[in-house]
C-alpha cells in the first residue's frame, strides 16, 4: 500500500504549514521565549525540509533560489513584519510589561510630530547640499579622466579610494581634520584669522563639515557612472562634429550629453537613497549637533529607538522610511533596465 | 584577475593606450596628477600621521618632514600606554581577527547561498521572477536602521545578539543580496550556446552548473567575493548593536576610540586607520574592471 506522502508529497507539505502554525502557536503561549522561538524555528525547518523533498528533481530552479529566500526571510523579512505588528502596539524593548493595542496611535503621533518633520527636513537639506556638490565634482572628475592619457589608471585609483573606504575611518579622518587646536582646517584659517577655527561648534560649520566628508567621499561613485557614459559615446560622431566644425558647447549638449543623461540620473537616484541613510558620517563626526541641528532622520530613529528604547513608536517611523526608499528604489531600477535594454 | 582580463603591464598601468573619447598628452597627465593627490590628501595625511610619534602628530604648525617611527604600529598589537595612566590593551588584535573571520565567513557563505540562487534566477525564472529579485534589492537599500530594530528585538529572544553565529548569519544575509544581483549580472551574459551543446549531449543540469558554466564566471565570483568582503568590512552600524566584548569588529573599536573627546592618540589611531585601509586600496587596484558593476549591485554593467 502506498503511503499518503508518496502519493500527495504537495497536499502533505502545505499541510505541514498550518500544524507548523499551531505548534508554534502553543510553544509561544505555554514555554518561555527562549525555547520557544527555537521550538517554532525547528518546526517550521520541517516544514520547509517537507517543500525541499517535494521540489527535488521536479523544480531546479525553486531548490536553487530556496535557500537565498530562505535565509532573506528569517533574517530580513520576518523581522520587518514583527516590527510591523509592534508598530500597533505600546512596546518597549526595555520593559517587561507586556504589549498592549494601540491602533494606529504611533502612525498619528509621527506624522504630527513636529520633531519628526524637523529632523526630515535637516535630512532633506543635507541630501540636497551633498547629492549636489557629488553629481558637480564627480562630472568634473569624470571629464577630467574621460581621455585617455599615460597612467590614466594609476591616478584613478587615488580618486576611486575615498568611495571604497569605511564610513569611519572617513568620520575619523575628518574628525581630526576638524580638530580645534591642531587640525589642519584649523590651523590654515588660524594663518588669517590669528584664532582656532571651531568648525563643528556653528550649524553652518556642522552642516558644511558633513557635507564636505559625504560629498569627498561619493563623488568618485557619480564620476565612476558618469565615466562610463562618456566611453560609451562612439569616437565617429565626434569626428563627424569636427569636420562640420561645431562649436565645442553644442558637441557636449548633442553628442555627449545625451550618452551621459541616463547615466546621471542613476548615480542622482543611488545617491539620495543612499544619502537619505546618512547615519555613519553624522553619528562620528557631531553626533547630530550641535543642539540637534545635524540630527538626520537614520540619526534621530537610532536615537528613539536605542537610547529613548520607544519600540513602538521608532517601528512605525521605520516603516515610513521603508515605504520612501521603496518608492526611490523602484525608480532606479525602472531607469537602470530602461538603460539595460537600449 | 584572471583569464578574461589579462593585460600587459604597460596597458594595466596606463602607459599603452587601448580605448577612450580620444587621447591626451602627457599635460593632461600633470594636471591629473595635481588633481588626483589634491583629492588623496586626507588619506595621504594619515598615512603619514600613522609614522609620527605623538608630538609630531599633534605638531603646530603640521610637519611634512619628520623622522618617521614604526612606534604607533606596534602599540596598536601591543600594550598602549597612555599619558600617565598604566599599560591598556588596545585590543585589536582581537578586533583585527574578528573583522577578518566574520567577513570571511559570512561572504563565502553569501557566495555559496548566492550564486545557486543567481544561477536559479538567470536559468530557471519563476512566476514572478523580477518581483522577487526587487524584494531582495530592497532588503539591501533599505536604511540599516530600519532593519536592525527588528532583528535587534529578535536576537535579544534568540540568545544570539554577542555571539559569532548570529553577526555571521546577519552579514551572510547582508551580503546576500549583493551577490545574487552580482552573480546573476555575471550569468545572464554568458552565451546559452556552450549550455545547449552541452546538454544535447547529455550533461545533467549539475554538470552544466559546474563544469561549464562556474568556470566561465571565476573572475565575476572573485571580484563579488572581494566587494564583499568589502563591504562587510566597513560596516559599522550592525556591528554596534550586535557585536559584544569579544566579537567587536575594527570599526566600532576605531569609532570607541575616537569618542572621549580628550587624550585621543592621534597618532595610534592613523595607525589603526592605516592598517585598516590598506586591504581596501590594494583591493580597489585589483577590482578596477568591476568596480562599475560592484558599487551599483549589478544592476549598470558598463
Amino acid at each position: 500500500m502506498m503511503k499518503v506522502w508518496e502519493v500527495y508529497p504537495l497536499r502533505v507539505a502545505f499541510l505541514s504549514i498550518p500544524a507548523a502554525l499551531l505548534i508554534s502557536a502553543v510553544a509561544i503561549t505555554l514555554l518561555p521565549p527562549s525555547v520557544s522561538f527555537w521550538v517554532s524555528g525547528a518546526v517550521f525547518v520541517f516544514s520547509a525540509f517537507l517543500f525541499v523533498a517535494y521540489a527535488w528533481g521536479r523544480h531546479a530552479g525553486g531548490l536553487l533560489v530556496a535557500p537565498a529566500i530562505a535565509l532573506l526571510f528569517i533574517m530580513n523579512i520576518f523581522p520587518l513584519l514583527w516590527s510591523f505588528g509592534l508598530s500597533f502596539f505600546h512596546y518597549r524593548a526595555n520593559r517587561l510589561a507586556p504589549p498592549r493595542f494601540a491602533g494606529l496611535h504611533y502612525y498619528e503621533k509621527v506624522l504630527t510630530d513636529p520633531v519628526v518633520w524637523d529632523r526630515l527636513q535637516v535630512t532633506a537639506q543635507l541630501v540636497v547640499l551633498t547629492v549636489s556638490l557629488q553629481m558637480i565634482v564627480g562630472f568634473l572628475l569624470a571629464m577630467l579622466f574621460a581621455k585617455q592619457f599615460p597612467l590614466r589608471r594609476v591616478l584613478l585609483i587615488l580618486v576611486l579610494t575615498p568611495m571604497m573606504l569605511s564610513f569611519v575611518a572617513v568620520g575619523a579622518f575628518f574628525r581630526y581634520y576638524y580638530e580645534p587646536t591642531f587640525g589642519l582646517l584649523s590651523q590654515a584659517v588660524r594663518v588669517f584669522t590669528g584664532e582656532p577655527f571651531v568648525l563643528l561648534q556653528s550649524t553652518a560649520g556642522a552642516i558644511a563639515g558633513i557635507v564636505f566628508a559625504d560629498a569627498w567621499m561619493w563623488s568618485p561613485f557619480v564620476m565612476l557612472l558618469v565615466l562610463a557614459g562618456l566611453v560609451s559615446v562612439p569616437k565617429y560622431l565626434y569626428e563627424a562634429a569636427s569636420i562640420d566644425r561645431i562649436s565645442h558647447w553644442r558637441r557636449f549638449w548633442n553628442i555627449t550629453f545625451p550618452y551621459v543623461r541616463s547615466l546621471l540620473m542613476l548615480a542622482l537616484l543611488f545617491r539620495t537613497i543612499e544619502a537619505f541613510k546618512l547615519f555613519d558620517v553624522v553619528f562620528l563626526l557631531t553626533e547630530g549637533g550641535p543642539g540637534t541641528s545635524t540630527e538626520t532622520i537614520a540619526v534621530y530613529v537610532y536615537r528613539v529607538s536605542f537610547q529613548y528604547f520607544k519600540t513602538s513608536e521608532s517601528a512605525a517611523l521605520a516603516y515610513i522610511l521603508l515605504f520612501t526608499v521603496i518608492v526611490l528604489t523602484n525608480l532606479y531600477l525602472y531607469f537602470a533596465n530602461q538603460r539595460n535594454r537600449t | 584577475m584572471s583569464a578574461t582580463d589579462k593585460k600587459s603591464l604597460a596597458e594595466r598601468l596606463g602607459l599603452k593606450v587601448y580605448s577612450g573619447v580620444g587621447n591626451a598628452g602627457w599635460g593632461r597627465t600633470l594636471f591629473a596628477a595635481v588633481i588626483s593627490f589634491i583629492y588623496f590628501f586626507p588619506v595621504f595625511w594619515i598615512i603619514l600621521t600613522a609614522f609620527k610619534t605623538h608630538n609630531d602628530a599633534l605638531a603646530i604648525p603640521p610637519k611634512f618632514i619628520f623622522s618617521p617611527t614604526f612606534e604607533n604600529f606596534v602599540a596598536v598589537f601591543s600594550r598602549a600606554y597612555s599619558a600617565g595612566a598604566a599599560a591598556q590593551d588596545t585590543g585589536f588584535a582581537l578586533y583585527f581577527f574578528n573583522s577578518v573571520f566574520i567577513a570571511g565567513t559570512s561572504v563565502l557563505l553569501a557566495l555559496a547561498i548566492g550564486t545557486l540562487a543567481a544561477f536559479g534566477f538567470s536559468r530557471y525564472p519563476l512566476r514572478g521572477n523580477d518581483t522577487y529579485l526587487f524584494i531582495i534589492l530592497t532588503t539591501r537599500m533599505l536604511p540599516a536602521i530600519v532593519v536592525i530594530i527588528p532583528i535587534f528585538l529578535m536576537f535579544r529572544v534568540a540568545g544570539l545578539s554577542g555571539t559569532y553565529i548570529g553577526v555571521i548569519l546577519l552579514y551572510t544575509a547582508f551580503n546576500l543580496p549583493f551577490t545574487i544581483w552580482m552573480m546573476k549580472s555575471f550569468f545572464d551574459e554568458l552565451s546559452p550556446d556552450v549550455e545547449d551543446a552541452a546538454r544535447i549531449d547529455g550533461s545533467s543540469d549539475r554538470r552544466v552548473f559546474f563544469k561549464i558554466c562556474l568556470p566561465q564566471v571565476k573572475a565575476g565570483l572573485a571580484a563579488t567575493a572581494v566587494f564583499g568582503l568589502i563591504l562587510t568590512w566597513n560596516e559599522f552600524l550592525f556591528a554596534l548593536l550586535l557585536t559584544g566584548v569579544d566579537t567587536r569588529t575594527v570599526p566600532v573599536a576605531m569609532a570607541q576610540t575616537i569618542g572621549g573627546d580628550i587624550g585621543v592618540r592621534w597618532g595610534l589611531l592613523a595607525a589603526i586607520e592605516t592598517l585598516f585601509l590598506i586591504p581596501v586600496i590594494v583591493v580597489t587596484f585589483m577590482l578596477q574592471n568591476h568596480l562599475l558593476r560592484g558599487v551599483t549591485f549589478g544592476t549598470i554593467k558598463r
